[in-house]
């Protein structure tokens, strides 16, 4: 029974100081940033790492959706003769919840889970020991640059997601079901605000950017550098971050759209 | 890889986000009134609002001047009170005889709300405003002995028309053919 | 200089680039160090030599500044490692160099950026005197055509050459090569050792090997360390150290498979084991 008692109070403790050490690594390299004769060129390739590699997978995720949204919506209104609704129906349910949450869901799997290995497997070659050997401190050089990557990427991917599926339910709606065209955009102009919608989306999009992003990053700096720790730590970039994701969703939402 | 040709596809990505977010912005949400800024507030209590939601749009005579901002009870007289935020122009041009009614678009519509508006005179304008008024002969209202007002933020207005709802319609309907 | 008497060493220590004083180290509950005192002489090549699994890159680690001590002291160039700011402590690593087991390079760069790197990182030079720079140490490990390859298409030797290649570049004092001959065959292993020993004739860099080699890095040495149960247990020149009589260090040369270090891992009597049945 104390044994039990212990290994909870072990466990606990161990999940603060990988919190602590997180906070650090995460400190360690948002203070460091400003190294701006090589800050651009390394920022701009993790870009494309991290953004325009995750960009077909968002943009073909984001049609499907889209589509199915306004198949499976307008299967509904027009039961009710509100089939000129699907334009809000659609528009709101992207730019509020599915935009940023299925972004951040596909950026874990892409992305994330690709930082993870590749950050797990530099620590695994030596290859941050050797940085820090060569008096070149790793958190600036190679985890800054992805975090701001990250941070930057993924708020775009999201609203690309939104407008893509947008595309999508116009498609399927308009062009296929036959909803008109005109009410389709105007009655989501009346019901979409710019501030509410679009700007709250976001900001939910720059909190799952740095959620993510931020797991995926400590997770393969802080990994057991071998294969088998690697695959763990993968995996569990994954999980973490796509748990994090929904529930700070959940609060955000509860904060955004509750009032 | 080379540089070059990494730096045109972040470029292109970029791009894309920015695009994405005109559309979103320009095309999807309504950048018309609540995004341009400046507005008032008017307060209406009705008998009963339906089923207005916040945010349902303010029109005179189909276009859209405001949004309503908050729906609550007044604590006295447990009524509905509407806020109703409407564009800074129209500060001080509406009259307190204004109406403001709850109408429906289209039989399942969405709810809104219509003013009716009555202009208010030059030198009611020019007090709401603030300013001196010297000249007050050349008023209509004074020939009737009254003394009419614009309206300015935190105004009330008073001459409202409730929502209709469905089953008083048909009540009264009812009511109306059994009484002939 | 004084306290350095009392290390049992013949070689020449009157200058030393590396002293470690009665270090204690420890790994959480395990201790790896106790009380350890030896020192690096500038110029020449040191190797420590130990079984697997006593530390001895833990050691390298120590002296980079990457792990700090739980007590005594590292002086390099008679400045102390574990006490030094962040800031000194990335000066300093510029002056000493470590070429990893792994070898480390930078897997999304070519063999020439990887050189290059250091250089980028830390001098202003231009990119024609980089390129210059970076094909004069090529050359020297004899990689100058594989300038434009990816780590990847490397063989191990090649990539551990490629990797002194970068250790060189900036022109340290000390050179720190963790397992340099571990998983090399006997012709990439040549090769390393004769560059080994060219790096430190030509250039005078001091060097420090890490090794379970025996007879590759005897033949190179100038001075030997053994580490072994937490500390040093002999140290001096290659034909002194052959004739060493602690019984561990003859077997750690000779490579007896029984001696002080046991053949066989702790265990209950044999002969109660096998006839214990299957209760246990």
């Amino acid at each position: 029974m104390i044994d039990f008692f212990q290994s909870i109070g072990h466990n606990v403790l161990s999940r603060f100081a990988s919190l602590g050490r997180a906070t650090r690594m995460l400190l360690g390299a948002l203070i460091s940033v400003p190294d701006f004769r090589k800050g651009p060129g390394l920022l701009i390739r993790q870009l494309y790492m991290v953004g325009h590699q995750s960009l077909l997978i968002i943009m073909v995720s984001g049609l499907f959706i889209g589509m199915v949204l306004a198949l499976q919506g307008y299967t509904v209104l027009v039961g009710y003769g509100a089939e000129d609704s699907l334009g809000p129906l659609v528009a709101l349910s992207l730019l509020r919840e599915l935009g940023p949450v299925v972004t951040a869901l596909l950026f874990a799997g892409r992305a994330g889970s690709a930082l993870t290995a590749e950050i797990g497997l530099m620590k695994a070659t030596e290859q941050l020991s050797s940085l820090e050997m060569m008096a070149i401190d790793p958190l600036r050089r190679i985890i800054s640059p992805r975090f701001w990557a990250g941070f930057i990427s993924m708020p775009l991917l999201a609203l690309i997601f939104s407008a893509v599926a947008i595309i999508g339910a116009h498609l399927v709606g308009v062009d296929w079901l036959g909803v008109d065209s005109g009410s389709f955009w105007s009655i989501m102009q009346s019901q979409v605000s710019f501030e509410k919608d679009i700007l709250n989306g976001m900001i939910k999009s720059f909190v799952f950017a740095l959620v993510v992003t931020w797991i995926a990053l400590y997770k393969g700096y802080d990994c057991v550098p071998t294969s088998e720790g690697i695959s763990k730590a993968t995996t569990e970039t994954v999980v973490h971050s796509s748990l994090a994701v929904l529930g700070f969703d959940f609060l955000l939402t509860a904060v955004m759209f509750s009032g | 890889m080379n540089t070059r040709k990494i730096e045109i596809l972040v470029g292109l990505f970029v791009a894309f986000g920015v695009a994405a977010f005109a559309v979103l912005a320009l095309k999807v949400a309504n950048s018309g009134i609540s995004g341009s800024g400046e507005t008032y507030t008017l307060n209406a209590k009705f008998e009963n609002i339906g089923s207005l939601k916040t945010r349902a749009p303010i029109k005179v005579g189909g276009v859209v001047v405001g949004r309503v901002d908050g729906i609550s009870i007044h604590p006295q007289e447990f009524v509905p009170v509407v806020a109703m935020s409407i564009d800074a122009d129209y500060e001080c041009q509406f009259s307190d005889t204004t109406s403001v009614s709850i109408l429906t678009s289209g039989v399942l519509g969405e709810q809104y709300l219509g003013i009716s508006p009555v202009i208010a005179s030059e030198s009611a304008k020019q007090t709401c405003l603030g300013n001196e008024v010297t000249d007050t002969s050349s008023d209509l209202d004074d020939l009737f002995g009254v003394q009419s007002k614009a309206l300015k933020d935190g105004d009330l207005v008073t001459d409202t028309k409730s929502a209709l709802v469905l089953e008083e319609l048909i009540g009264q309907f009812l009511f109306n053919q059994g009484s002939e | 200089m004084s306290e350095l008497v009392n290390v049992d060493v013949e070689s020449d220590l009157s200058q030393a680039i590396v002293e470690i004083k009665d270090v204690t180290f420890s790994r959480g509950e395990r201790t790896i160090y106790k009380n350890m005192s030896f020192c690096v002489p500038k110029g020449k090549i040191t190797a420590i030599m130990g079984p697997s699994g006593i530390g001895k890159t833990t050691m390298l680690r120590l002296i980079g500044g990457q792990l700090k001590p739980d007590s005594g002291d590292i002086l390099f160039e008679g400045q102390s490692i574990p006490s030094m700011s962040r800031k000194a402590l990335y000066d300093i690593r510029t002056k000493m160099s470590m070429l990893f087991q792994s070898g480390a390079l930078f897997t999304d760069m070519s063999v020439f950026d990887n050189i290059a790197f250091p250089l980028r990182e830390h001098t202003q030079l231009s990119e024609e005197l980089i390129r210059l720079v970076v094909l004069m140490k090529l050359q020297a490990v004899g990689l100058r055509g594989a300038k434009d390859l990816m780590p990847s298409e490397l063989s191990g030797g090649m990539a551990r050459r490629a990797a002194l290649a970068r250790s060189i570049a900036l022109d340290p004092e000390l050179i720190m090569y963790d397992e340099p001959f571990a998983g090399q065959d006997p012709i990439s292993m040549g090769v390393l050792v004769k560059l080994i020993k060219s790096l430190n004739e030509v250039l005078g860099i001091s060097s420090l090997i890490v090794t379970h080699d025996v007879n590759e890095v005897l033949s190179i040495a100038d001075h030997v360390v053994i580490i072994a149960e937490q500390g040093v247990i002999g140290s001096g020149t290659p034909e002194q150290m052959q004739q060493h009589d602690s019984a561990l260090v003859q077997q750690f040369l000779k490579g007896l498979s029984d001696g002080p270090v046991p053949f066989h891992y702790k265990a209950q009597n044999y002969q109660e084991e096998l006839l214990s049945g299957s209760q246990q």
